[in-house]
């Protein structure tokens, strides 16, 4: 019997040949990362063990990044505490506002994670980076500290479930998102609880690097420990130009054990639009058409990324944004943003009447940069829609991809892309 | 450990982590000032209704969504001396027992315990008692090493006094 991806990562940081699901192990980690919420309550927890400097200096990541810049005093205070101590302990990777962005936008594009790793992140989408083929989950600000302490961490490892997507959608603006919120539709927001979600089949090889990341970045949004996609070609082309390090690539054997396998044929699979308030209640957007809305976000940690700015500005150039809806643009980093600023895609935004934020998690978690009043409602290309996520408890958020989002945008209610070109 | 007795407050499934403390607070992370909005738009001011040691009882995938550690702190802070629920959500799992919130997995519990019943809870023996109704559950038993972090009173108090100096808690 062979092993799965996860496995085998898992195996080679815990220095055994062999793990099999259901295993208690201790696994070295290559980067622990955290933010500005996150970060301050690790620092606590941190000085508290009683050891004076991180495991490996090079390998924490601090970035203020979810109420930055700081929003309000006490934001500000939160920055100061992990700017302070990235000082202290000399941290090589503490990116200041202006230059950094939405952490995991950030990390993949600076080449701070790299295929084969093991990384844990203070936030629940640390699992974006399973796109790189690196197993990488979010845990607490405990788990951080002791982790950034020791350079190590408990694992269970879990059971995968394999999603094999096939097919060719034949509509053009199915993306990612719209993959990963049907998967998350079919299976319910604990259908992966504690387990690997690892994706494979021909439409994730079609998929580009950008739409990889959003499937992973959503796996948690299904329960998942970790979602995970064996590098390939594209992966390696992505990850050379970028590394830091030097990376290691795995693959799961032909007979590696799986608690589920799930077919999945993306060919008539429509643009998925999730209702509030949870990330499975998805429709396609041809059954939610029509619902009148008040805000569109286009961003976040799911899709701040270029592909996403471009596809959103594609729909929106030449038109404009509905009189009786503001459309907020989040580029996911610093690079993103000045490159959306020489290739024009900022004016287009502007011109349509959007606005467009420097890179903030913001409006995502009702931080601000666009929180919901009572009744309103958005779309968003975000990744939560629980109730009060974005704003007041009576608030609506309707997830989608940018294609859908940008379209809303320009109609003032739900709509398909279709409908505006 | 000791045994914990409490009335329950029930809620339903997928509880996440935004309404047991929405992100609207988390520009501050001091234990108190959490307790102040824990759970504040299912149960509006808790914490002057809340009585030391009472029991969250919860459905299917309790503590889903964000990360955020603010979470278990905001209940152990405002008052609940244990969680039980269906199943949990891994990361707030985790979190719970890092800073040492006792949380038992017992779907039966779970689904039969009504509001306000008063409970007599063994966690180290996964013993749930109603005194309300007489009926006795049995719980998931917590592995012996996370045992050992409850009893501690955390993983940083756990971890501490293998590696640091003696931990200030």
């Amino acid at each position: 019997m062979g092993m799965t991806i996860t496995e085998k990562i898992l195996a080679a940081h815990a220095g055994k040949e062999w793990v099999s699901p259901g295993e208690l192990i201790n696994a070295s980690l290559d980067l622990v990362l955290a933010n500005d919420i996150t970060g301050p309550m690790v620092v606590k927890e941190f000085e508290k063990i009683g050891v004076e400097k991180v495991f490996d200096r090079r390998k924490v990541v601090m970035i203020p990044d979810h109420f930055a810049p700081a929003k309000d005093i006490p934001s500000a205070q939160q920055c100061l505490e992990i700017r302070e101590f990235s000082r202290v302990q000399g941290l090589e990777h503490y990116y200041e506002v202006g230059r950094n962005g939405i952490e995991h936008c950030f990390l993949p594009e600076q080449g701070l994670v790299v295929p084969g790793d093991v990384v844990i992140g203070a936030d629940s989408h640390t699992c974006t980076y399973g796109a790189l083929g690196a197993f990488s989950t979010g845990v607490g600000s405990t788990d951080l500290a002791v982790g950034m302490a020791l350079g190590e961490i408990w694992f269970r490892v879990p059971e995968s479930i394999k999603f094999v997507l096939y097919g060719k959608p034949k509509n053009r603006w199915v993306g990612g998102k719209d993959y990963i919120l049907a998967i998350i539709g079919k299976i319910g927001v604990d259908g992966a609880q504690y387990k690997a979600m690892e994706f494979a089949g021909e439409a994730i090889e079609a998929l580009s690097m950008d739409g990889r990341l959003t499937m992973a970045n959503m796996a948690v949004e299904a329960g998942a420990k970790n979602g995970i996609i064996a590098p390939d070609e594209k992966t390696i082309e992505y990850v050379k130009v970028r590394a830091k390090r030097p990376w290691r690539v795995y693959t799961s054997d032909p007979d590696a054990a799986y608690a589920a396998v799930l077919e999945i044929d993306v060919t008539d699979l429509e643009p998925q639009v999730a209702f509030p308030h949870l990330p499975s209640n998805t429709k396609p957007v041809s059954a939610s058409a029509g619902i009148k809305i008040d805000q569109v976000v286009i961003g976040s940690c799911t899709n701040g990324r270029w592909e996403d700015l471009v596809t959103a500005a594609h729909i929106i150039k030449g038109r404009k944004v509905h009189p009786e809806v503001r459309a907020i643009v989040i580029p996911g980093t610093q690079d993103i943003y000045l490159r959306a600023v020489r290739e024009g895609l900022v004016e287009t935004f502007i011109e349509a009447g959007a606005v467009v934020s420097t890179p903030t998690c913001g409006p995502c978690l009702g931080g601000y940069m666009g929180i919901l009043a009572q009744g309103e409602r958005a779309v968003s290309t975000t990744n939560r829609n629980f109730i009060g996520r974005m704003g007041h408890p009576d608030s609506e958020v309707y997830l989608a991809g940018p294609a859908v989002a940008a379209a809303s945008a320009v109609l003032g209610r739900i709509a398909s892309p279709e409908e505006v070109e | 450990m000791e045994v914990l007795k409490g009335r329950a407050w029930k809620v339903g499934h997928n509880i996440d982590t935004d309404l047991i403390i929405p992100a609207r607070y988390l520009n501050r992370y001091d234990a108190d000032f959490l307790a102040s909005h824990c759970l504040e738009d299912i149960f509006p001011q808790l914490g002057q209704r809340i009585n030391p040691g009472d029991i969250l009882v919860a459905g299917r995938n309790f503590g889903c969504g964000s990360s955020r550690e603010h979470a278990p702190v905001a209940l152990k802070s405002v008052g609940f001396s244990c969680v039980i629920a269906e199943s949990y959500a891994r990361i707030f799992y985790r979190n719970a027992i890092n800073i040492g919130l006792p949380v038992i997995v017992a779907p039966e519990a779970a689904q039969s315990i009504n509001d306000q019943e008063l409970l007599e809870v063994d966690p180290a023996g996964g013993l749930i008692r109603s005194l309300s109704s007489g009926r006795t559950y049995r719980g998931e038993l917590l592995p012996p090493f996370m045992l050992e972090i409850l009893d501690s009173g955390g993983l940083v108090p756990h971890v501490a006094g293998k590696v640091g100096r003696k931990c200030s808690k």
